[in-house]
């Protein structure tokens, strides 16, 4: 006799995912290119100083010492690519924290209260959805520089010390530096592209809303917070979580972007998006500088989305062809 | 429909003026300002621009300013390469990009349309997943990469085409710009055109089509089309956009004398007038595109045509 087990929601839409073999595929690479990234740098002597330029060993193609080759001034490109990587997903990571968190509360919003307050909110997101997206962000990220290059003096002041030397406050700058740029530009642009998951979280909640036990809830006397955020929201899981993993490769795209105009991360650090735009210059005297950083970009890319497909099958069988 | 059109046209023009406010106060922001560059203007012609805009007074009175001279259609002169007018700056640089966006689209819908109807007649065949793979890459690929390395390709090693020289008179120096900015949404266009395709061919008439002998083609052609391509209909609008925004992008790779390098250089030296003009034209495209997108969706779905939404 075997008894009956229970499959919770969660466990059968694993056993759905770990059937489907681009999304583990994709998993598995992002797992391994997100430790590299992470863990590397962090390895005392493991990877080569990435801004250390090596004058006698300039543009060579990849050998033992230098994996992926040297740049045109002879700095290592594996330590680069890696370093890069590091920006690179922390800004994808950080952008879509805030736009999903935007998105969450602002269509749950609209879609609990509904009415008057609901048709506002969704004509102010149509009215931003019109905007053109990428050279607004182009502008903001010039205009936002007034702000983080005073940002970053203050931190370098007061964490060197106000009196420090002038290499001690270099040393400083060059890992606040990414930091403090960075990190108010893509919150900024966090705040500006949460319109798609606040139309996928409202017509979520509008749907749940509807559900009996939602009815139950409230005739328990439970508040309309608690009914939202602890009842409602948890069943629009499944939507939120697949366009969150859509959303990650499209904000590390963008940031690639602005980087290769020069409106992003600035040289010395790199990004994937600088290390192309370096390797798009230098194409003709040394090719390997454009591959490598567009192999980590694109197969990072590629991962979250067959991720995002195999994620949107196993948690929304609906709407699954 | 007439009544949907106009209220939409009216949005348009909401969000054209969010657009203007947004982008006039975030320009203020700007660190510097318009006069600092190396090259020194003539005195005159500063003094000419600074009683033109206001400069001189506080930044909302220079906002009703500048506001007022748009509405009369005359975003005046940039701030810098001479104080020449805007009008004549964009009037030069627009066709160029125009011409860009428009066989980059072209490609799009060439590539992205037939892949896709081959991709659904033929599910899990081998073009299908053929064709799915480059959509990936295509999705996945950014411009950045594509373009140097097509340039490096078909232009230096092959000479195929020149490369990295814009000429607005022969089309053969347009074609790996074009590619390049179309082929990102040739791949969506694709995708959405095989999930179209594959829902309408489900559906009970081609049974019926097929039991009377039609042969596929025609199904595919003559029944399913129309049909099965709303979903890629609607999403020409944000295509456009896609296109518009990525010309900005290619404009700088390819190095071509477009609007998207002359809002980029206007954005580094802060020639407000020339980037409030852009940012409009910008907006106005997107706005246009997206009405058109409804427009044909209605014609091809019968369904919204009723009157209510």
């Amino acid at each position: 006799m075997t008894t009956e087990k229970g499959s919770s929601l969660w466990k059968d839409a694993w056993l759905r995912l770990s059937h489907n073999k681009p999304a583990i595929f994709g998993l598995f690479v992002l797992i391994t290119i997100f430790l590299s990234c992470t863990i590397l740098p962090w390895i005392p002597g493991f990877l080569q100083d990435p801004n250390l330029p090596d004058l006698l060993g300039k543009n060579q193609p990849p050998s033992s010492a230098h994996p992926f080759g040297t740049d045109q001034l002879g700095r290592d490109i594996f330590s680069r690519v890696f370093y890069g990587g590091r920006i690179s997903i922390a800004v994808g990571l950080i952008t879509t924290l805030v736009s999903v968190t935007i998105g969450i509360v602002w269509g749950a919003t609209a879609g609990y209260v509904g009415g008057r307050v609901d048709a506002l909110m969704m004509r102010i997101v149509d009215t931003l959805y019109a905007l053109p997206f990428l050279v607004i962000v182009i502008l903001l990220a010039i205009t936002i520089e007034a702000w983080t290059s005073k940002l970053t003096l203050w931190t370098v002041e007061l964490i060197a010390g106000k009196g420090a030397d002038r290499l001690a406050m270099e040393a400083t700058r060059t890992w606040v530096e990414p930091l403090t740029t960075l990190v108010p530009l893509f919150i900024a642009i966090g705040a500006l592209s949460w319109l798609t998951v606040s139309r996928i979280v409202r017509a979520q909640v509008q749907n749940v809303a509807k559900m009996d036990f939602v009815e139950a809830a409230r005739s328990l006397g439970l508040g309309h917070l608690r009914i939202l955020f602890r009842h409602i929201l948890p069943n629009t899981l499944g939507p939120i979580i697949v366009y969150t993993t859509l959303t990650i490769p499209s904000v590390m795209l963008l940031e690639a972007t602005l980087s290769f105009l020069g409106l992003g991360v600035k040289p010395p650090n790199s990004s994937w998006g600088i290390l192309i735009k370096e390797g798009a210059d230098a194409m003709l005297t040394n090719p390997y500088l454009l591959v490598f950083p567009s192999i980590a970009l694109s197969s990072s890319l590629i991962a979250l989305n067959f991720l995002g497909d195999g994620l949107r099958d196993a948690l929304d069988p609906k709407s699954a062809k | 429909m007439i009544k949907n059109l106009f209220s939409r046209l009216l949005q348009g023009l909401v969000v054209l003026f969010v657009l203007f406010t947004l982008t006039f106060f975030l320009v203020k922001a700007m660190p510097g300002g318009p006069f600092q560059s190396e090259k020194a203007i003539p005195a005159h012609i500063k003094a000419k621009i600074e009683a033109y805009y206001g400069l001189d007074q506080p930044d909302w009175v220079q906002y009703y300013k500048q506001l007022g001279h748009f509405l009369a259609g005359d975003p005046g002169f940039s701030l810098r390469l001479e104080g020449r007018p805007v009008t004549q700056i964009i009037s030069q640089a627009f066709p160029v990009s125009f011409q860009l966006g428009v066989v980059a689209m072209s490609i799009a819908l060439l590539i992205g349309i037939p892949t896709g109807c081959i991709a659904a007649a033929k599910k899990n065949g081998l073009l299908d997943v053929g064709s799915m793979a480059f959509a990936m890459v295509g999705v996945c690929l950014p411009s950045f990469v594509i373009g140097p390395l097509l340039a490096e390709t078909f232009g230096r090693s092959l000479k195929w085409f020149p490369a990295m020289v814009w000429d607005a008179s022969s089309p053969q120096t347009w074609l790996l710009p074009a590619i390049t900015l179309g082929l990102g949404t040739a791949a969506y266009v694709s995708r959405l055109t095989r999930a179209g395709m594959i829902e309408t061919l489900s559906q009970d008439f081609v049974r019926t089509a097929r039991a009377k002998g039609v042969p596929g083609w025609k199904i595919l052609i003559r029944h399913c089309l129309r049909g099965g391509l709303i979903p890629a209909v609607a999403f020409i609008g944000p295509a456009f956009a896609g296109i518009v925004s990525g010309s900005v992008v290619i404009e700088s790779i390819f190095q071509i004398p477009g609007l998207g390098r002359h809002f980029i250089k206007a954005i580094e030296t802060q020639d407000a007038p020339v980037i409030l003009a852009s940012v409009l034209l910008y907006g106005s495209l997107v706005i246009l595109a997206n009405l058109f997108t409804d427009i044909a969706g209605v014609w091809l779905n019968p369904r919204l045509r009723s009157g209510k939404n």
